[in-house]
């Protein structure tokens, strides 16, 4: 008995370094060599929901991520926050995924897992922001979904009520597992990994995936499976004057200001 | 003939404005194709919907109207747009990325098997490996870089764009189009997802859209104190405060005071941004501010290259002498900021 959870989650940029993320002009993928990774920081309060279901019902919690070897370092913090096992889905054929061919993959390594009653994500990434994966994974799996989840109330095992944001105000939809649900911030607070959980990571494994442990096409996947084509990056050009002071606090603020008067700003 | 479909998304009566700033947008993408520009809007009561529609460039409105259609639910709405763009094959389908649209757009991308791009702030038609293609144009990462988005294969071509990113068209009622009611065969599996009940709260405060003066902070500020003095320059302006995601993220601002491509798009007289480095993913959040006032310590930073005036120098000196000579401007009195320390 209990439920069986799987909490999808990303490597991302640190936030705060996410400005020093630029794109390679000829592979037009991401560069981040260097920059801090950290894991999607909604991506951590579908943990935490997954976790605190578990303490209420008893089950199971599969972290899943699609991504390079390195993501297993976010897979690790999932399993020090008290996540049982963790699936890295990880193959060349995988890169350059779209979200349909992400969504696709993702349903495609879940479907393998077996039985799931409940599948976690965050609401947005914080690099490319779509928030399109969950819906899309939901309608490869063919179960519900709803997105901006920001409580889960249970009325039984298999039956919840949950509450969605909505432009000024929200909606309380009730449905039954299995449902693919993506939270946001104010669902909860993420826990911190525990010492005890550390030192357990290393007797949990982290599973690793690719294209032939999941039996599926390569033309599904990645870039070819993806529907969307980057073309070029472009640089924007602001037709903003672009005027800028430096010096004494006192002087440039008295000069801005005299600035903004003239715009008519102030 | 080749349409552009433009998603009208309404609810308790209201039709949300992007809907209308899209059907701008999709007129001219439509007359680029030599196309017909059609709105599809799924609820239980139309009432004028289709004459707004009509009156905003609409050349043909798809009405699908149920009484169990009258809440918005993820999988009927999407069934039923998905079944509606495999009978008519529109070229184009664009939605508003609010919460309602940025819910249906995906799942019906996934039921249709085509490409879906999110929070685009440009789109043209251009020739693509030898057919007219929906060039989109979303935010990149670092900088000022903008990447364009293609679909190169498969139909229609989805987009979401952002409420305020488009411009509103003039509303013309002497316009004609067609309407087409649409009888939906709604299969009872596609309510797995009951909505209960739909709350509307009291807006807290003013709108940020509709805020005058704008300050938002960034990470910045981190090292020179905090948010504070944001919100004092906020408060001496008038204005609203408001943030970059790392703000959000430090829980210097809540979430829905986020400025940028995943977050609220403002367009005030003055917006005032502090501390924030200038990633596109902030930027496109303010880029039609009237006046924009850039302050931050690293004159490298790209935010100097999208505003009006910038101000490089140490924050913490910085925002207090700003801070005295607006509050003292504003009692008409010249007053001098604290000497600076070293």
């Amino acid at each position: 008995m209990g439920l069986d959870i799987v909490v999808c989650l990303k490597q991302v940029p640190h936030p705060e370094h996410l400005s020093r993320v630029s794109l390679d002009p000829v592979t037009k993928t991401m560069i981040r060599h260097g920059i801090p990774t950290v894991i999607n920081p909604p991506d951590r309060n579908a943990i935490e929901e997954g976790l605190k279901i578990k303490e209420r019902f008893s089950g199971k919690v599969v972290a899943i991520s699609m991504g390079p070897l390195q993501a297993k370092k976010a897979l690790e913090e999932a399993l020090a926050m008290g996540v049982d096992k963790a699936i890295l889905l990880c193959d060349r054929a995988f890169a350059g995924a779209d979200t349909l061919a992400t969504a696709y993959t993702l349903s495609c390594a879940i479907q393998k897992l077996g039985y799931f009653d409940l599948i976690l994500c965050g609401n947005e990434t914080v690099d490319s922001g779509t928030s399109q994966v969950p819906p899309q994974l939901a309608e490869f799996l063919n179960i519900p979904h709803l997105t901006q989840v920001k409580e889960i109330e249970f009325v039984d095992e298999k039956a919840l009520v949950v509450k969605r944001a909505l432009k000024g105000g929200y909606m309380r939809i009730q449905l039954q597992v299995p449902a693919v649900l993506a939270v946001v911030k104010e669902i909860n607070k993420p826990r911190l990994p525990t010492v005890a959980g550390i030192i357990e990571v290393a007797q949990k494994e982290i599973t690793t995936w690719g294209l032939a442990a999941l039996g599926v096409e390569d033309n599904r996947v990645g870039l070819a499976g993806s529907p969307t084509r980057v073309i070029d990056v472009v640089k924007y050009k602001s037709s903003r004057r672009g005027e800028i002071l430096q010096g004494l606090p006192e002087e440039v603020v008295r000069e801005a200001i005299k600035r903004l008067q003239e715009l008519e700003a102030l | 003939m080749d349409e552009v479909w433009v998603f009208i998304e309404g609810r308790l009566g209201r039709i949300e404005a992007v809907s209308w700033e899209l059907l701008g947008k999709g007129l001219e993408l439509s007359q680029a194709l030599k196309g017909r520009l059609a709105s599809l809007w799924i609820g239980s009561k139309p009432e004028g919907t289709a004459d707004e529609a009509i009156a905003y460039g609409a050349e043909r409105v798809y009405l699908i109207e149920e009484p169990r259609l009258e809440i918005y639910q993820s999988e009927v709405y999407a069934s039923l747009m998905a079944n509606l763009i495999t009978e008519y094959k529109p070229k184009i389908v664009l939605l508003g990325a609010t919460s309602i649209g940025s819910d249906l757009a995906p799942r019906v991308a996934a039921k249709v098997g085509t490409g879906l791009t999110a929070h685009c702030v440009e789109l043209y038609i251009e020739e693509y490996n030898g057919r007219p293609c929906l060039i989109q144009v979303i935010p990149g990462f670092g900088g000022n870089l903008m990447v364009r988005l293609v679909c190169p294969e498969r139909r229609p071509q989805m987009a979401t764009i952002r409420p305020g990113v488009m411009e509103r068209p003039i509303r013309d009622a002497s316009r004609k189009g067609e309407i087409i009611w649409v009888t939906p065969n709604i299969k009872e599996e596609w309510f797995r997802a009951q909505v209960i009940e739909v709350v509307e709260e009291e807006p807290s405060g003013t709108i940020l859209e509709e805020a005058e003066v704008v300050v938002a902070g960034g990470w910045g500020l981190y090292s020179s104190g905090g948010f504070e003095p944001v919100e004092k320059l906020a408060k001496v302006l008038g204005g609203e405060v408001a943030g970059t995601r790392p703000a959000v993220d430090r829980g210097w601002i809540s979430e829905d005071r986020m400025i940028g491509q995943s977050g609220r798009s403002v367009s005030p007289r003055l917006f005032i941004s502090v501390g924030a480095s200038g990633a596109t993913h902030f930027t496109t959040g303010f880029l039609k501010s009237k006046t924009i006032l850039a302050i931050d310590q690293n004159p490298e930073a790209p935010i100097f290259e999208v505003c009006d005036i910038g101000i490089v120098g140490d924050l913490k000196k910085l925002l207090p002498c700003l801070v005295k000579k607006l509050s003292g401007k504003r009692r008409g009195a010249e007053e001098s900021c604290p000497l600076p320390s070293g």
